[in-house]
């Protein structure tokens, strides 16, 4: 009898089994959503996590997206969008099989969607390798931004260390002598930390690396309250979050130190799920449902209508992801089959955005305010991320220098 | 300060212990009595838990709705056994291995089924949501404290019915010698339906107590009930004390290995190996701690057969 391969046979039957449901999906959603009409039409393919816990990120992103496409009346920079959507189950073998099919068989014009960096470091050389646009709106891996940048490679959302430079420019901004680093071991988790360490001028209290997926923070909180520093910086995607700030709360931290969080850890979906323990919690983005612009008020406005939720940013990024396909087909004059050109015009014509005014950087990533957020109630009473200021104000990634696009 | 820290991590690895306890006591029950490889009980755990979930907010109770998952489990496992798991007694250990785990797969996916892939929200109740001083400058959890306690009920009534009680006295003579427990006139078959439904229970209180901590979600019961194996095998088959001294032992050793080997590795090791190296060994020194007691006690701390 062997119990230890319990788990890993228990998940390759479930992922066999989602791999066929999230196929059938796919195939009943690009059926209705193909709305083109005749050749004169541009194709979209869209790989992204939809199922399962990880998946309400992808699922946020892809309603983002739908509503710009729906605001543009169907259109990307006039020409009809075909849309393909693919789940890419969390798994990168599966997402770059989904990046390959698009490529190669659909012959698609944009490739887009991927949330999570594991996976878009599988799938983003299929993309390249065919010249088809990368348009990223989630995933913003350090690597496709320093020196292995790629000219088919462009970022409607931010580089990953973004947030966390922000976060550690606020620890900086508010004088916290003593900060507590905490985060995942694992590639993202590392870099968040170095990410914030980056702006952040004051003394590391502490750096602790804990199992990715774990749940209980019981012994690393006894040693955080040990420590006794002024601030505490976490990066836990997801459900680790959820659970560490319903635990710091519960063992009476949060009046001792402050905690620091990037947006992701404190963005809708982590608020719905942790509730009002989240009020006042400080953290950063590089949106805000709050912020002050046209676009911005007709999305919020527009996504609850349509969606009956409150958007994430992860809906904010797929909304603006299709203004910069859009923005990229009108300066290619529509011609969607010079890729070049699209690549060209989406780094250079100015795109319309919910965050406000940004222009893409010439690794493809963008160069864009973040600002500082508080999470509080509106004038509904609904639990949200207000702006409470500017951090970095047109702000381009740490690697980009090292990048040789012009 | 040291000193309050050691008292913190102690509490946190007697909760942990605790709960293993639970998870191990029916495991060595039915493996012990009923010479039956289980590995479904982490399945009850997980359905105990997501019963937790929807009972607790249907009846908007966070303790009725505890009542009711761990009847509703116990049930859930009479009927188990009653209709499959009896037929499985007699075959040898491979078909019970097959068939439960054929159980789990069945059980992930009904629960996929019922309640969605989602995980489920599952929330401390609100008295015991914040921290409760327990010495001055020394916050510990409220809710941690309540599973400690419900931990501590639940191994106590178990030690009582196990040894003060009829049926406790059969259960006890079942693990040591099932053939003369039988002819000395003891119905076997409906101790065995019951000592399962006390095993599913015990799961069932578990999975609704964790959950605030951890998730509830499919998949929770394959990782914890490797535990449970674990601690069963250092504390000897069939053995309820076996299982408590195993279980503390377990929580104790993978709270200390994560609160103090990186302390102890950040003195020479830059802070991303040392905080990877401690919990990797906290959790090999548990199968050390199994490994050293299976060569000097091959039989278990605790055997309980003579």
């Amino acid at each position: 009898m062997n119990p230890f391969h319990i788990a890993s046979i228990g998940s390759l039957f479930s992922t066999r089994r989602i791999q066929g449901l999230a196929l059938a999906g796919a195939l009943a959603a690009s059926a209705l959503s193909g709305i083109a009409i005749g050749a004169d039409k541009v194709r979209v393919g869209m790989v992204s996590t939809l199922s399962g816990p990880p998946g309400a990120l992808g699922i946020d992103m892809r309603d983002g997206f739908n509503l710009a496409l729906k605001h543009l009346g169907g259109k990307l920079g006039g020409i009809p969008v075909e849309l393909l959507v693919a789940d890419d189950n969390f798994n990168p073998e599966t997402g770059k099989q989904a990046v390959e099919r698009f490529v190669k068989r659909d012959k698609v014009d944009f490739v887009t969607g991927i949330i999570y960096s594991n996976i878009m470091l599988a799938a983003g050389q299929a993309a390249f390798e065919s010249g088809t646009p990368y348009v990223s709106a989630n995933a913003g891996p350090s690597q496709y931004a320093g020196k292995d940048c790629n000219p088919w490679f462009v970022s409607a959302a931010w580089q990953n260390d973004s947030f966390h430079e922000a976060a550690g420019q606020h620890a900086t901004n508010k004088g916290f002598k003593t900060v507590y680093l905490m985060a995942p071991n694992y590639p993202a988790g590392k870099d968040a930390l170095t990410g914030f360490k980056r702006y952040y001028k004051g003394k590391v209290a502490d750096e602790v690396y804990v199992r990715l997926g774990q749940l209980d923070f019981a012994a690393e909180l006894a040693q955080l309250r040990a420590a006794k520093p002024e601030a505490v910086f976490v990066f836990f995607p997801g459900g680790m979050g959820v659970n560490f700030i319903k635990q710091y709360v519960a063992a009476g931290l949060a009046k001792d130190s402050t905690l620091i969080l990037p947006g992701f850890s404190a963005d809708q979906d982590i608020i719905s799920a942790v509730g009002d323990s989240m009020l006042g919690l400080f953290n950063t983005a590089h949106w805000s449902p709050d912020l002050d612009n046209a676009d911005n008020k007709r999305f919020m406005a527009d996504f609850q209508t349509e969606y009956k939720r409150i958007p994430s940013v992860y809906a904010a990024q797929g909304y603006d992801t299709a203004m910069l396909m859009d923005a990229g087909v009108r300066g290619a004059k529509g011609k969607v089959e010079n890729r070049a050109a699209l690549m060209k015009a989406m780094k250079t014509v100015k795109a319309r955005s919910v965050r406000g005014d940004y222009r893409i950087g010439a690794n493809g990533y963008p160069v864009q305010n973040y600002y500082l957020r508080v999470i509080g109630k509106d004038a509904q009473g609904q639990i949200v991320n207000k702006t409470m200021g500017t951090i970095f104000a047109n702000h381009a990634d740490a690697y980009g220098k090292e990048c040789k696009l012009k | 300060m040291t000193g309050i820290l050691i008292i913190e991590q102690t509490l946190n690895g007697l909760q942990f212990g605790l709960m293993l306890f639970l998870l191990a006591a029916g495991l060595t029950l039915v493996f012990g009595i009923m010479d039956m490889i289980n590995l479904a009980h982490g399945s009850l755990y997980m359905l105990g838990a997501y019963l937790m979930a929807s009972l607790a907010a249907a009846t908007g109770s966070f303790l009725l709705g505890l009542v009711l998952a761990v009847l509703a489990t116990g049930a859930i496992g009479a009927v188990l056994e009653f209709m499959l798991l009896r037929r499985l007694y007699e075959r040898d250990h491979l078909s019970q291995v097959l068939a439960t785990f054929a159980l789990i797969l069945i059980a992930n996916e009904s629960v996929r089924m019922l309640w969605g892939p989602q995980q489920m929200m599952l929330n401390a109740p609100a008295a015991l949501a914040g921290p409760v001083e327990l010495l001055p400058g020394m916050p510990y959890p409220a809710y941690r404290l309540a599973v400690i306690a419900v931990g501590l009920v639940v191994a106590a009534a178990l030690y009582l019915l196990v040894t003060r009680t009829r049926m406790g006295m059969r259960v006890r003579a079942g693990a040591s010698n099932r053939e003369m427990a039988q002819a000395m006139g003891v119905d076997i078959r409906r101790l065995f339906t019951v000592v399962f439904a006390i095993g599913a229970m015990l799961c069932a209180v578990a999975g609704a107590m964790l959950g605030p901590l951890l998730a509830v979600q499919i998949g929770m019961g394959e990782e914890i009930l490797i535990l449970a194996f674990v601690v069963i095998v250092i504390g000897g088959i069939g053995s309820i004390r076996g299982a408590l001294v195993g279980a503390l032992l377990v929580g104790m050793a993978d709270t200390a290995g994560r609160a103090f080997l990186p302390i102890l590795f950040r003195a020479f090791l830059p802070p991303e190996y040392a905080s990877g190296i401690g919990p990797g060994l906290a959790s090999i020194m548990i199968y050390l701690i199994m490994a050293g007691v299976l060569f000097w006690k091959p039989q278990g701390l605790f055997p309980a057969r003579g």
